[in-house]
């Protein structure tokens, strides 16, 4: 039987739908209009008032939001109340080292726990569960939102962060773990070292998996669902909304529901800006109709899918979108973590006197995604000296790892030796195959 | 002191290679040879005959190459020469960056290490008690 978090919600009708979004629309445009500056600044460009709100389709009027506009606004630029009443932070790498602030009144962690809920639900879960939490816990929404999420709902909720996988499997084991929430490709690593550890699926009580934060193939689902004997789930979030659970794969697997009692999703052509002719694909754009803290209007995601309005038998309403295909820009999701060849380009900008040509390469080795980044080594940096050489790569890796919170390799390879196109270097190059 | 060679390589099959086949195509010849490697990379030093040619050669066919400047100690070859040098420089506090030796065909030079010093320019202010060799080693050395 198919189980409900909120039954009365995520099954209203289309015309219900509309008409809280309406309302909730309209009161977000007045509330930002009036409390956030950089937006009422926006809006008077564009001669746009809280008054021409008046029919849902009044939404495309208004400006989009861009990652640009939260970088401009940093740190609380575009919170909409005050400080008192935000009760947590959240923040995503940034990329000159300043990330992206994201805070929380006390009613959009309630918001953001029933989305979850919804989402472990959909899965089958209910208080009776028993829910590990493996993604990393801390400034990255992944960890603390499932885990709010499960807790709410009343399951047995094991913060077990990302990392130590032999512990992690002990305590899948021994807990009776039912529900396993982390990156996909965390998931294959678990059930690689499982093997490895002489156990198998049977060892498991697992029923499904919550994955998400990184894109992932059918195929990989597969593989995951094969290895470890559990119905594998799509989860997806951005940080800048709530991290996980604004959309979540129901059991017929056709698409993930976006919670639109909270977000009004739309898909624009990412060159123009126009909305797209419905089913087809383009920039996902998102407005939080239900957040207080950081409200965001149009917010381009740069995920590339499509939206699906039909019925779907699990009974669900809620609007389905298509597994993200792809962005519309040079971001990269390395281990969960976004990540801007830009970023990288200025930390090295940062510790040599000139621009090296340099190359970034993104893997899935073992199951977990690599981040190289190979340097063409110049006068600047060899010497007849073998510790200048390594101190170099020392220092390039650990600026790295405090901009982006990721590990890289440094390797340095010999002059020309990246290839040129038209004389410009191919920056990324990223072997990580979605599709076989 | 003189000039020794030194080139940066990939740690990748026949890239050595590469290195001798540039030399020997500009009749350079080499004296001595030596490689520091770590798992990624190697730095190839060499003394040559005629270290300003091999390095316009090198550079010619894309290597990363530059020259650094090193002192030759010549030993007898005999058992314990080279700890006499070492000995000598420990007693005077000088500490060696790196070092390699070889033998020669050569009748006063037939045992040489080359060394490079830490604070090379002090370092050599202090020396006494053994005898230095620059470029006249190499001159002698292309000529037997």
């Amino acid at each position: 039987m198919e189980k409900f978090w909120n039954k009365h919600v995520e099954t209203m009708n289309r015309e219900q739908i509309r008409e809280t979004q309406f309302d909730k629309l309209k009161a977000l445009v007045t509330n930002i209009y009036t409390n956030v500056p950089y937006y009422r600044d926006k809006m008077q460009v564009l001669g746009i008032y809280p008054g021409d709100i008046k029919t849902l389709d009044d939404l495309s009027s208004l400006p989009f939001t861009t990652k640009q506009d939260l970088r401009d606004t940093y740190p609380f630029g575009l919170f909409a109340v005050p400080m008192e009443q935000i009760v947590r932070l959240h923040a995503s790498s940034g990329t000159t080292g300043k990330p992206t602030v994201v805070g929380y009144t006390r009613r959009d962690i309630e918001m953001w726990e029933e989305c979850m809920a919804r989402c472990l639900a959909m899965e089958g879960a209910d208080k009776s569960s028993r829910v590990q939490v493996s993604y990393g816990y801390g400034l990255f929404t992944g960890g603390l939102g499932a885990h709010y999420g499960a807790e709410k709902m009343g399951a047995v909720t094991i913060p077990a962060s990302s990392g130590n996988t032999q512990r992690q499997i002990m305590m899948m084991i021994d807990f009776g773990v039912t529900h396993l929430c982390c990156t996909p490709s965390y998931a294959m690593n678990i059930a690689e070292v499982m093997q490895e550890m002489g156990h198998t699926k049977d060892d498991f009580k697992l029923i499904s998996g919550c994955f998400g934060a990184e894109p992932w193939s059918d195929s990989m689902r597969s593989e995951i669902e094969n290895r470890l004997g559990l119905h594998a789930y799509d989860i997806y979030g951005l940080s800048e909304i709530m991290g996980p659970s604004v959309s979540h794969e129901c059991r017929y697997q056709n698409g993930l529901h976006i919670w639109e009692d909270n977000f009004i999703a739309e898909i624009t052509n990412p060159d123009t800006g126009l909305p797209v002719k419905p089913g087809e694909s383009g920039d996902l754009v998102i407005t939080t109709i239900n957040k207080e803290g950081f409200p965001l209007i149009r917010y381009k995601t740069r995920d590339i899918c499509t939206l699906n309005y039909e019925p779907c038998g699990c009974g669900r309403t809620h609007v389905r979108m298509s597994k993200p295909a792809g962005r519309t820009d040079d971001m990269l999701i390395i281990r969960g973590v976004n990540v801007f060849p830009s970023q990288i380009e200025s930390v090295l900008l940062s510790i040599s006197e000139i621009q090296p040509h340099y190359q970034i390469i993104v893997d899935r080795i073992n199951n977990s995604d690599t981040l190289t980044i190979e340097i063409e080594i110049d006068e600047s940096i060899f010497s007849d000296d073998i510790k200048g050489i390594e101190d170099f790569q020392k220092t390039a890796g650990n600026k790295i790892n405090s901009v982006l919170g990721i590990n890289a390799k440094i390797r340095l390879v010999e002059p020309k030796s990246i290839p040129r196109s038209e004389g410009k270097a191919k920056r990324v190059i990223d072997r990580r195959s979605l599709n076989v | 002191m003189f000039k020794q060679l030194t080139v940066f390589l990939e740690n990748k099959t026949g890239r050595i290679e590469d290195v001798t086949g540039c030399l020997a195509s500009e009749k350079i010849n080499l004296h001595a040879l030596s490689i520091a490697d770590t798992a990624d990379f190697g730095i190839l030093r060499m003394v040559v005959s005629d270290p300003d040619k091999a390095v316009a050669a090198l550079k010619e066919k894309n290597f990363m190459v530059k020259t650094a400047d090193v002192i030759a100690v010549p030993m007898g070859h005999n058992p314990g020469s080279l700890h006499k040098v070492l000995s000598n420089l420990k007693e005077l506090d000088i500490s060696i960056k790196y070092m390699y030796a070889f033998t020669s065909r050569h009748k006063e030079y037939d045992s040489i290490v080359i060394l490079r010093l830490h604070d090379q320019e002090k370092a050599l202010e202090k020396i006494s008690g053994i005898s230095i060799l620059g470029q006249e080693l190499l001159d002698c050395l292309n000529e037997s």
